[in-house]
C-alpha cells in the first residue's frame, strides 16, 4: 500500500478478524446455554407467566394499610441487624487487613491465611451464612447479624488491605524517624492515609447490607424477610405489598443518609 | 502541668468531628444507640449452648467436606448456576443499554431520564432473593425464575454505572467529529462508543461475577442453579456435602475473579 492512499481504519484487519471470533464464540456459548434453560422449563407456564404476574397485582390491591404498625418491628430489627452486623465487620476487618496487606502484614502465611478468609466471605452470600447460622445458634436477629457481618468482612478488608497497600511510606518513615513505637508509627501514619477511604466503605457496605438483611428473615435469621415469607406462604397479597413498598423506602432511605454521611466525612 | 500558654502547646491528634459539643452529642447518641440495641437482641443463651454442642457434629463435617456422594449433582447444580449467570448477563447487558442512554442526563429528554431513572432504582433496590420469590410464583420453579431475577438485577446495577460514565464522557471530542459532518452513527461509533466501552466491558464482567454468586442464593427459593443443591442439602443435614458445594463455589468465584482482572488489563 503507498503512502498515497492510506485510510485511516479504527481497527486494523487482523483485530477486526479476532473480535468477529470472539463474538462468533459468544453467541454460540449463548446458543448452548439458552438450550439448556429452555430444556429445563416448563413452557406453558412461561406463555402464562404474563397473565399470572397481573393477577398477582391485582390481589395486592387494596393494599393492608393498618399492617404498616406491624411492621415497625421488624424493620427496626433489619436495620439493627445491618448497623450491628457492620460495626463486627469493621471490627474484625481491622485485623483482616492489617495481616492481609503486603506492607504490614507480619508473616507471609498469616497474610495467605487472611487472603483466604476475604475469599471464603466474600464467596458465600449472607443468606447462605444465616442458614448456617440459624442451624447453629436458633432463629432471631443474633443469627442475622452474625451472618451479615461474615459475609461483610471480606469486602470491607479487601478494600481496606488494598488502600494500606497504596499508602505512601514517606509519612511512615518520617513518623519513624521522630522514634516512634511500631504501633505509634501505625496510628499516626498509617490511619490518618486510609481513614477516608475507609469511612466510605464502611458506610458503602452499611448501605449494601440494609439490602442484605431484608432476606435474612426468610430462613429465619431476624428481620422483615420473616414477615415477607410469611406473607407469601399465606398468599397474604395485600400484606405482601405492604412490606415491599416498607423495603423500598427503607433502601432509599438508607441510600440518601450513606450519601449524605459519606459527603460530609470526606 | 501542661498549661494552655503557647510556650508548651502540646500537638493532639485533629478530631473527626470539630465542634466539641456536637462530638459529645453524636458520639453519645451513638453510644446509646448500640446498648439500647444489645438490650433489644433478646440473646437466648440456652439455646446458643445447645445449638453449639449439637453443631460439634456439623463442624467435624464441614471440616471433611464430602465431594462425591452427591457429585452428579454438584456438577449439575454448577452447570446450571453457570448458564443461567452467562444467558442472565447477555440479557442483562443488551437491555440495560437503552435504559443507560434514557439514565445520562446529558443526552437524554426529561420524561425518559425520570422513567429509566425509576426503572434502576426498582431493580436496584430489592435484593435478588425478594425478586427470585416473585418469578418463582409467577412462572414456576426452575432456572428461568433465576435469569429472569438476575436479568432484572443486572439492568439496575448496569444501567446505573453506564449511566454515570456517559454522563462523564468529554464533549469536545463528540464535537471534534460533528465537525467533520459524521452522521448519527458514525458520531455513536467514532466520538461516544470508544470513550464508555473499556469501562462497560469491565462492568459486564463484574455483573457476570456478581451474578455467579447470587445464581447460588437465588436457589434457596426455587429459582434454580447450585442453591438448590446447596439448600437440599442443608436440609438433610449433610454438612459435608454442603461444605464441598461451598469449596467448589469458592473455586469458581476465584477463577471469575482471575478472568476478570485478565480481561481487565487487557482493556487497558
Amino acid at each position: 500500500m503507498s503512502k498515497k492512499d492510506y485510510n485511516w481504519q479504527l481497527k486494523s484487519t487482523l483485530r477486526i478478524l479476532k473480535e468477529i471470533l470472539f463474538w462468533a464464540a459468544g453467541i454460540w456459548l449463548f446458543i448452548y446455554c439458552w438450550n439448556i434453560i429452555s430444556a429445563r422449563t416448563i413452557w406453558p407456564f412461561v406463555y402464562d407467566g404474563a397473565e399470572q404476574g397481573s393477577k398477582l397485582l391485582m390481589r395486592m390491591f387494596p393494599p393492608n394499610w393498618p399492617y404498616f404498625i406491624d411492621l415497625l418491628r421488624p424493620i427496626w430489627d433489619t436495620i439493627t441487624i445491618a448497623t450491628l452486623g457492620t460495626l463486627a465487620a469493621i471490627l474484625l476487618s481491622l485485623f483482616v487487613a492489617f495481616l492481609a496487606a503486603e506492607n504490614t502484614s507480619p508473616h507471609p502465611l498469616l497474610r495467605q491465611l487472611a487472603l483466604l478468609i476475604i475469599v471464603t466471605s466474600r464467596s458465600v452470600s449472607s443468606l447462605i451464612w444465616a442458614i448456617i447460622l440459624v442451624i447453629i445458634l436458633g432463629p432471631g436477629v443474633l443469627a442475622g447479624i452474625i451472618a451479615i457481618s461474615l459475609r461483610s468482612v471480606g469486602f470491607v478488608s479487601k478494600l481496606l488491605y488494598e488502600s494500606i497497600e497504596e499508602i505512601d511510606r514517606e509519612q511512615v518513615e518520617a513518623v519513624e524517624a521522630t522514634g516512634a513505637s511500631k504501633f505509634s508509627a501505625l496510628i499516626y501514619s498509617v490511619v490518618p492515609q486510609v481513614f477516608p477511604s475507609f469511612v466510605g466503605t464502611a458506610v458503602y457496605r452499611w448501605d449494601i447490607n440494609i439490602r442484605e438483611s431484608t432476606v435474612v428473615g426468610l430462613v429465619g435469621a431476624g428481620g422483615i424477610g420473616l414477615q415477607l415469607n410469611e406473607a407469601i406462604l399465606g398468599l397474604k397479597w395485600p400484606d405482601a405489598i405492604i412490606i415491599f413498598m416498607m423495603i423500598l423506602s427503607l433502601v432509599l432511605f438508607s441510600e440518601l443518609f450513606s450519601a449524605k454521611i459519606r459527603k460530609t466525612l470526606i | 502541668m501542661l498549661t494552655e500558654s503557647s510556650g508548651n502547646y502540646s500537638w493532639q491528634r485533629p478530631h473527626l468531628i470539630k465542634n466539641k459539643n456536637k462530638r459529645a452529642i453524636i458520639y453519645l447518641l451513638a453510644a446509646a444507640y448500640i446498648i439500647f440495641t444489645f438490650i433489644s437482641l433478646k440473646i437466648d443463651s440456652q439455646r446458643i449452648i445447645l445449638g453449639l454442642s449439637r453443631s460439634q457434629k456439623y463442624f467435624a463435617d464441614f471440616l471433611r467436606p464430602d465431594f462425591i456422594s452427591r457429585w452428579n449433582s454438584i456438577v449439575d447444580g454448577i452447570l446450571e448456576s453457570l448458564t443461567m449467570t452467562y444467558v442472565a448477563t447477555v440479557f442483562g447487558i443488551i437491555i440495560s443499554i437503552p435504559f443507560a442512554f434514557g439514565a445520562a442526563e446529558n443526552i437524554s429528554p426529561k420524561p425518559i431520564y425520570y422513567l429509566s431513572r425509576a426503572v434502576i432504582v426498582i431493580s436496584r433496590s430489592f435484593q435478588e432473593v425478594v425478586i427470585a420469590i416473585f418469578f418463582v410464583v409467577v412462572i414456576g420453579f426452575g432456572p428461568m425464575a433465576g435469569v429472569l431475577t438476575l436479568t432484572f438485577s443486572s439492568i439496575g446495577f448496569l444501567s446505573k454505572l453506564l449511566a454515570e460514565e456517559i454522563e462523564d464522557i468529554d464533549w469536545t471530542q463528540v464535537e471534534a467529529v460533528k465537525a467533520t459532518g459524521a452522521s448519527w452513527p458514525q458520531l455513536m461509533t467514532y466520538a461516544i462508543l470508544p470513550q464508555i466501552l473499556p469501562r462497560f466491558i469491565g462492568l459486564s464482567v463484574y455483573r457476570l461475577d456478581i451474578n455467579f454468586r447470587a445464581s447460588a442464593v437465588i436457589g434457596v427459593v426455587g429459582a434454580g442453579g447450585i442453591g438448590t443443591t446447596l439448600n437440599a442439602a442443608f436440609d438433610r443435614y449433610e454438612f459435608d456435602s454442603a461444605s464441598a458445594i461451598l469449596i467448589v463455589m469458592i473455586a469458581i468465584v476465584l477463577l471469575g475473579e482471575l478472568f476478570s482482572s485478565f480481561i481487565r488489563k487487557k482493556i487497558k
